[in-house]
């Protein structure tokens, strides 16, 4: 008996076999669109390497975290490379992940039956975030220090909850060794364990349900639709993706290197240019604007509420845009997304500028 | 009988959760009294000069104008947590994360800072820069 035949016995795989031979993708104008689920995941994985061979080498704690990653960087084997591709994948992993929840929201595929695809997919970007905002920590650098005081700062101000948020955050009142400590943790622990259950869930919606196409698609009859296999041309074309991504991520690497910058300093005034990472900027830049007090109302609180109520609107769009649930597009909420990528890119730029 | 198992159900997961949601809060350090520190030799400080010392736990923010004044604040900026510098150009306290401004006195002045820097009581003794939370006698 092959192996094959052994396995197939026990594990049936032959009904696996069936279910990839009728998957199919729909080919027509947002065909490419389908490549960036699977280019996120990829950039996770490369996360997930890169991070676990960091992990070798790196030493959590104020009297280590900095000078560890200045060994990895300055003498071991490539070890400048690996933390490139850490830095690198891990921004790109962002772009991607953005990019794929704006033409899943352009495309209407959180319509029914996909809602918690949607809510699973929303759920992984939070958890995205805070792989970064963790992750930012980790050099113990003067940037990462203060962009991390600010940010726990802005997690203290949510009414009610601040406080203890605060503490729960900093593992303390200031941010300090015990708050490199949790943010290891949370870094290389709890996330990527709550990540991979979920990514897990999302996966298998997307199998269960298959490839959505937008409404107006919908209405063509389906001898007039086109379709190519999944396994191999879809696959293959995936897998030819990823290595283009491998590329550039390799080139960005070597080419466009991520400053280690200073350590940290309790005492050092925060320099000028504290920004944290690129994909918090547009709120970073909206909190710098507002003024001290709007009204009766701190402008710091006013910005963090106003932030927590689009991010509850833009996750429960599913059940909120009624036209897509009945297969239409809703002119409303085309804009509401045109809006938001707008004002996301404008204050990213203005940021940067200022 | 359903009501019973229902309730043990929640009170188990309560019982797991409470602990660790328990565990995950730092224990309140109850932060060291210090009524003052010594910032370093008044030498150390000539006009238009400022260092940021700390006072238990904070950073306090000591500075020379360049009338030879003396003055001390919470270096901790009262928008978001940064830690402020002395510009002796302009003799204001700037927040460089959100460009927040402060006058000598710690008053917020421009920017989003919402509320003044603490003031402390700078005094000079045998040639020594001392910062207190109160009047020294």
């Amino acid at each position: 008996m092959g192996i094959y035949e052994s396995l197939n016995e026990r594990l049936y795989l032959d009904k696996i076999v069936e279910f990839s031979k009728k998957k199919k993708v729909p080919v027509f104008y947002g065909t490419i669109w389908y490549y960036l689920g699977g280019v996120s995941l990829f950039l996770f994985i490369t996360q997930v390497v890169s991070g676990v061979l960091l992990l070798l080498y790196y030493q959590p704690g104020v009297a280590t975290a900095f000078e560890s990653v200045r060994f990895i960087v300055s003498k071991v084997e490539f070890g400048w490379l690996i933390r490139e591709i850490h830095s690198w994948s891990a921004n790109l992993f962002i772009f991607f992940v953005f990019l794929h929840m704006f033409t899943v929201f352009f495309a209407k595929a959180y319509r029914k039956p996909r809602e918690l695809t949607w809510f699973s997919g929303m759920l992984l970007l939070f958890l995205a975030l805070g792989f970064g905002f963790s992750g930012y920590l980790l050099p113990w650098n003067e940037l990462a220090f203060f962009a991390t005081k600010v940010g726990s700062d802005i997690a203290g101000s949510i009414p009610v909850v601040g406080d203890f948020l605060l503490r729960l955050l900093r593992g303390g009142d200031e941010v300090s060794g015990a708050t490199l400590s949790r943010f290891f943790g949370i870094h290389v622990a709890i996330i990527p364990a709550v990540f991979t259950v979920l990514l897990g869930i999302h996966l298998v919606l997307v199998q269960v349900q298959g490839m959505s196409i937008p409404p107006e698609l919908e209405k063509v009859p389906e001898e007039d639709r086109r379709y190519m296999p999944f396994f191999p041309n879809f696959a293959l074309r995936d897998v030819l993706t990823w290595l283009i991504i491998l590329n550039v991520v390799a080139l960005l690497a070597v080419f466009f290197p991520w400053e280690l910058g200073v350590k940290a300093d309790f005492l050092a005034p925060a320099p000028p240019g504290v920004k944290p990472e690129w994909y918090f900027m547009f709120m970073y830049q909206t909190l710098r604007l507002i003024p001290a007090h709007v009204w009766f109302i701190e402008g710091e609180l006013l910005g963090i509420l106003t932030f927590m109520l689009g991010g509850l609107i833009w996750f429960f769009v599913p059940l909120l845009d009624k036209k897509a649930k009945v297969g239409e597009r809703s002119k409303f909420w085309n804009w509401f997304g045109i809006i938001l990528i707008i004002y996301m890119i404008t204050m990213t730029i203005w940021g940067y500028l200022v | 009988m359903d009501i019973i198992l229902g309730a043990g159900f929640f009170a188990w997961i309560g019982a797991v959760l409470y602990p660790i949601g328990k565990y995950l809060v730092p224990p309140k350090v109850a932060e060291m009294s210090v009524n003052s520190v010594e910032a370093g030799g008044i030498s150390e400080f000539p006009p238009s000069s400022s260092k940021i010392v700390r006072f238990g736990r904070r950073p306090v923010i000591v500075f020379r104008q360049q009338n030879g004044d003396f003055h001390a604040l919470s270096a901790t900026c009262t928008h978001l947590d940064c830690t402020v510098q002395y510009k002796s150009d302009t003799e204001q306290i700037w927040c460089a994360c959100h460009n927040g401004l402060y006058d000598i006195e710690g008053k917020n002045i421009s920017g989003p800072p919402p509320k003044p820097l603490m003031q402390y009581q700078v005094v000079l003794q045998n040639d020594k820069v001392i910062v207190t939370r109160e009047e020294m006698t």
